[in-house]
């Protein structure tokens, strides 16, 4: 293959280069698309640091002992809402709890809320979304009118339903199963916007003359959706799904505020930002420190995204 | 016999009461304390859209009551300040041995209508509350008098026989006489209740519209009901009763969230708020925010958590005094509660005639003793207490949950509940799983309302399904004993009975603390959490 | 295209079906029965819970009390709450201030995150490119509950800009604040996508030929680029305005707004199925509306899609 450095100055169009690539040149193994991305972002210093801060998050989510000398269930009335202070570098919060601790604590199920609440959303989503874009007609109708329906309905009334239809009232369910259980919801909930995104996307992508080109060679429809669709309708759903990822987190927030998400030994960010929602006035830092949380990690997940589509978007190199 | 849900449980985004543009007209608003009072002013108040129809005998929540009490005027009435019954409607109550009452109406008492208010519009009234095919919310309220039964059998399925109690008996149209199953001292302060209140002629014929536009005999009149938006009422200037009001319009303005309610009072958009937002409390800013508008009270209620004795391993009387003995109540009123709730010691409220402080021994914090007890009880596994979380209910529990853990090196968690209802659901369905939280409000200022719908075998409101034969019998003698003072004695013998077996924890007493605008020159906060509005001043 | 409209506008009849079906379904799975909490502390009389039960239809099956309803509702009743008032009244006075307040985030969202958009997929990265990535971040990370109480505050009570709650029947000044907390989130995406949208296209033929044509900047920008970049961020905003009004429970809340988000908090809340149903209805057929209306758009706008 050529040099994509090359390709970009003209007006070829590279996903159609590297079609002509896959099916050309059997002899010598091709550079895939991923493999050139991943050649791009290694030199990007913007990718090097969100990658590097996920790292840190992600490190502090399994072992959060590390971080912290207290657990986060300490906690000494007698010194509610003091600010930072040298043994407690966040503060303390209006339960007497330390703020550092438990912001290192929460990190766990904010992370793993966020994270596959979002890969969930954004994969079922697109699928169903290219689908219906690729199929149109009866597919498209069935397809869109069952994610509008889903759309309509209230997050509230939703995640009220499915949390407590799997949990009985009054029970008191694993930290792990109500996880998984916060993730299901959100997506289930959620996923028509990542679908109506990625369908949109497919609309124009299907009328593309590459696309038209595979179908007239005879290339099978996995291949066409995998090979030729998907790398120019990911852009719109990865800026979608950075976005998710703090909105998830959000998400979370509020079903633990309904009482119906993470609850107690459990904390998480999003619980500690809800908590704070009357105290922001007295104790701003039971608010900032893990608000800041949240966003430098959806920072470097917008970051890290970016970079990502940079590097797998071939027009925009 | 009720709680009211929104205070105590409800939807932190649902609630508030109403609110006044006092003075909206004037312009000169700004003036301050120095501003006269004006008769013909406007009282806007924090409100809640009420959860049922606007009947007397159909509503026991703060939201419906804050208009219907305005509206109509029972027997007896209680003070604002102290909770005092006195004869409001009743000319005399009379009775020599508690069973049956001979009671005597003011004559010349008309309703909104014009029509003039007689014994059987009371009598009518109670029949049409107590009929079970009416369905009425307060229907439990009629149930001591004789002939209950037989318009309201207990069996779900029996039709009842007749749609009039025995027990009541026009003797005119000034006097009636009510005689009851059984003798039951408190009925003469019990019928101050909103659900004893007479319902026009008017009413009988047409329930459902009267339920549009209610009409009472109260110091207020209904003007218009927004649903969601408002209730606005206005003065009965041919009011008879000692509780006239001194202001004129009274508009009840609904808020999604009492934040916002709280928000508004400050930039005098409103005029009156029975309840402080968490927002407010949090590091005592209420205190710097309100000044001079802080409106405290004496609030008839206790807070106690209940430990039940069907979960198992929970049955141990020594668990029970661990527990209570590990809970820092002066710390955590102090701190979590901002001074807006006192720590309880016993079971009865302390504004309550007949309370006596001390009465539970477990109630102080004694970590040492706390711990020994522990040892004793030989608890193994994990504790915790459930509440729904809205309203500000979490934060103390948690606190109390915290407390525990510090001092008995147990594992203790807070479980939330969606929302009251469901909440309420797990309590009387007795699917909780450890400990939960049991509030207490009086309906009627008497030592009797804190322990017979808690205690009493059976009793509606006995969320940790205790029982104790002696503490029944008690409470028997002490109904049937027609001297108040006598009465009260002997339920103070079943309350140091209770305090003994710790059927459920007391741990905070909440003062009541309200606000009000720089326009209200003076207001009330009463037992009920209402604002007296016969107290209300409002400046030009 | 007639006949697209057409079958577009016959499928939602199954959807308005299937919809009010499975909310009804989902309104009657919310445990705790209704009464529960009716009466405080204490169990409500079972007279009192018998009438109610008797009255709501509540202990027909499902399938019977949905065709009850679905039978009034043809008649036009939209049934009554609890507390004996009309369901469609209640609609009926909060549905013009629930749009009203979802059409001006919508503006919002539209004007101040397109803008942010365009002018950082123009520039490229720089100053104003972190600044506007940094802010659109910090707004996606905070729960609306917190920029709309930061706001209310702030705004309100602090500095006295604007009113801490609005009046019964807002206008649409009053409502820019409140649009602002609940178009937070959207707006952060709305200019995520539109930079993304136009970097991309920035480099694409038909923009290269134009400016070989010699065509003027701004014609290439406004006419060229901004055509064919808008066609994602469309779709976004045309579902949006459905799922604002529905997503509008706590900034309503926050701002005391007598909306449809309320209305649906509180019906939940006492499992009132006739509330719920009615409000979702309307909000869905609206999501219907708009979506059929974005998906004639993109082929307005970018001739490349047909409907046929």
């Amino acid at each position: 293959m050529t040099d994509p450095n090359l390709v970009g100055g003209t007006a070829v169009d590279a996903a159609e280069l590297s079609r002509i690539d896959d099916s050309a040149t059997e002899t010598k193994k091709p550079r895939s698309l991923w493999g050139d991305a991943w050649r791009q972002l290694r030199r990007k210093p913007a990718f090097v640091i969100s990658a590097v801060i996920i790292l840190l998050v992600v490190l502090i989510a399994i072992a959060p002992g590390l971080f912290s000398h207290r657990e986060a269930g300490f906690s000494d009335l007698t010194k509610a809402n003091q600010g930072p202070s040298s043994e407690a570098w966040f503060g303390y919060d209006n339960q007497g709890y330390d703020v550092y601790a438990r912001t290192i604590y929460g990190a766990r199920a904010s992370l793993l809320v966020g994270v596959f609440a979002t890969i969930l959303t954004v994969v079922f989503g697109s699928l169903v979304g290219i689908l219906a874009g690729y199929y149109g007609r009866l597919i498209d109708s069935l397809l869109s009118r069952l994610g509008d329906i889903f759309a309509g309905l209230p997050f509230v009334l939703g995640a009220i339903v499915i949390l407590t239809t799997f949990n009985a009232p009054g029970s008191n369910p694993g930290a792990a199963t109500i996880i998984v259980q916060v993730v299901c919801s959100i997506a289930v909930l959620t996923w028509p916007v990542a679908m109506r995104i990625m369908r949109s996307a497919t609309l124009v992508a299907k009328q593309l003359d590459y696309v038209k080109a595979a179908r007239a060679l005879g290339a099978s429809t996995p291949r066409i959706v995998f090979r030729h669709l998907l790398p120019n309708t990911l852009a719109p759903v990865l800026v979608y799904a950075t976005i998710a990822l703090g909105a998830a987190i959000g998400a979370e927030a509020t079903l633990a505020y309904l009482g119906i998400g993470v609850r107690p030994p459990v904390i998480s960010w999003g619980v500690m930002i809800s908590d704070s929602r009357d105290y922001f006035r007295a104790d701003p830092h039971m608010l900032l420190f893990p608000g800041a949380f949240v966003t430098i990690t959806v920072l470097a997940f917008v970051m890290l995204g970016d970079g990502i589509r940079d590097a797998l978007d071939p027009k925009s190199r | 016999m009720r709680r009211s849900r929104r205070l105590w449980g409800a939807a932190a985004v649902v609630t508030t009461l109403s609110l006044v543009l006092a003075a909206c007209g004037g312009g000169s608003g700004s003036s301050g304390s120095s501003g006269e009072v004006d008769p013909n002013g406007t009282f806007t108040v924090y409100g809640t859209e009420p959860q049922n129809t606007l009947i007397p005998t159909n509503t026991n929540e703060l939201g419906g009551s804050k208009a219907v009490d305005a509206m109509f005027a029972e027997l007896v009435a209680f003070k604002g300040d102290n909770a005092q019954p006195y004869n409001q409607m009743a000319e005399s109550i009379t009775t020599t041995d508690s069973k049956v009452f001979d009671i005597k109406i003011k004559q010349g008492w008309k309703f909104h209508d014009g029509t003039e208010v007689k014994a059987k519009n009371f009598v009518d009234a109670w029949n049409y509350g107590a009929y079970s095919p009416n369905g009425q919310i307060n229907s439990t309220f009629f149930e001591n008098i004789q002939g209950y039964d037989d318009v309201h059998p207990a069996d779900d399925n029996a039709k009842p026989t007749t749609d009039k109690m025995s027990g009541l008996v026009v003797k005119g149209d000034y006097e009636f006489q009510v005689t009851l199953k059984a003798p039951f001292s408190v009925f003469a302060t019990k019928i101050g209740y909103t659900a004893f209140a007479p319902l026009p002629d008017v009413f009988f014929s047409d329930p459902k519209g009267f339920a549009q536009h209610p009409i009472g005999n109260g110091p207020m009149k209904f003007v218009s009901r927004t649903p969601n938006v408002d209730i606005k009422l206005t003065r009965n200037d041919d009011y008879k009763g000692q509780d006239k009001v001194k202001f004129k319009d009274l508009d009840i303005k609904i808020y999604a969230s009492q934040e916002t309610a709280y928000q508004d009072l400050l930039s005098n958009k409103l005029d009156f708020i029975e309840t402080l937002p968490p927002s407010a409390l949090a590091g005592s800013k209420y205190k710097t925010d309100l000044k001079d508008n802080l409106v405290t009270g004496h609030l008839l209620g206790i807070s106690t958590i209940a430990v039940p004795y069907y979960v198992p391993g929970y049955d141990n009387l020594d668990l029970r005094k661990a527990i209570s003995m590990a809970i820092d109540r002066a710390q955590i009123t102090k701190t979590v509660m901002n001074d807006t709730y006192v720590p309880a010691d016993g079971y009865v409220s302390q504004g309550i005639e007949g309370y006596r402080p001390a009465v539970c021994e477990f109630c102080k914090f004694d970590p040492a003793a706390a711990k020994a007890a522990f040892a004793k009880s030989g608890f193994k596994g994990k504790l915790t207490i459930a509440s729904n979380a809205d309203g500000g209910r979490k934060e103390p529990l948690v606190a109390a949950c915290n407390s525990i853990k510090n001092v008995l090196g147990v594992e203790c968690d807070f479980v939330p509940a969606t929302d009251f209802g469901q909440w309420r659901s797990i309590v009387t369905g007795h699917k909780l799983t450890g400990m939960g939280r049991s509030d207490w409000s009086a309906d009627y200022p008497s030592i009797e309302d804190f322990l017979n719908p808690i205690y009493r075998t059976g009793a509606s409101s006995n969320d940790s399904v205790y029982s104790n034969p002696a503490v029944d019998q008690l409470l028997d003698q002490a109904d049937s004993t027609p001297d108040k003072d006598a009465a009260i004695k002997i339920y103070q013998q079943a309350e140091d009975a209770i305090a003994k077996d710790l059927p459920s924890i007391p741990v905070w007493d909440e003062k009541g603390v309200a606000a009000k605008s720089k326009h209200t020159k003076t207001v009330t906060l009463d037992f009920r959490r209402r604002a007296d509005y016969s107290s209300v001043e409002v400046t030009k | 295209m007639i006949r697209y409209v057409l079958r577009r506008l016959l499928q939602l009849i199954p959807v308005f079906f299937g919809t009010t079906f499975l909310i009804y379904v989902l309104v009657w799975a919310v445990p705790g029965d209704p009464f529960s909490g009716k009466c405080g502390q204490t169990a409500c009389p079972q007279a009192y819970v018998d009438l109610m039960t008797e009255k709501f239809h509540l202990n027909d099956n499902l399938i019977l009390q949905y065709l009850k309803y679905l039978g009034s509702l043809f008649t036009g009743d939209w049934g009554e709450t609890f507390n004996g008032t009309s369901v469609g009244e209640l609609i009926a006075t909060s549905y013009p201030i629930t749009l009203r307040l979802a059409l001006v985030a919508v503006l919002i969202e539209a004007v101040i995150g397109l803008t942010a958009g365009v002018l950082t997929g123009l520039r490229g990265k720089g100053f104003l490119d972190n600044l506007v990535l940094v802010s659109t971040t910090f707004l996606i990370s905070l729960p609306v509950f917190v920029t709309a109480i930061v706001l209310q505050l702030v705004l309100g009570t602090e500095l006295g800009i604007i009113d801490t709650s609005v009046s019964d029947d807002p206008s649409f000044g009053e409502l820019i604040v409140p649009g602002i907390a609940l178009g937070s989130l959207s707006m952060a995406y709305v200019a995520r996508l539109t930079r993304t949208s136009i970097a991309e296209n920035r480099h694409a033929d038909y923009i290269r030929t134009a400016i070989a044509k010699g065509q003027p900047n701004s014609r290439v920008v406004g006419v060229h680029l901004l055509r064919n970049s808008v066609i994602p961020v469309l779709t976004f905003l045309g579902t949006d305005l459905g799922a604002l009004m529905g997503g509008a429970i706590v900034t309503e809340g926050v701002f005391n707004i007598n909306g449809l988000g309320g209305l649906i908090f509180r019906g939940i809340q006492n499992r009132e199925s006739a509330t719920v149903v009615g409000v979702v209805v309307l909000l869905v057929l609206v999501y219907l509306l708009m979506s059929l209306i974005v998906d004639l758009l993109y082929a307005v706008l970018d001739p490349r899609i047909r409907y046929d």
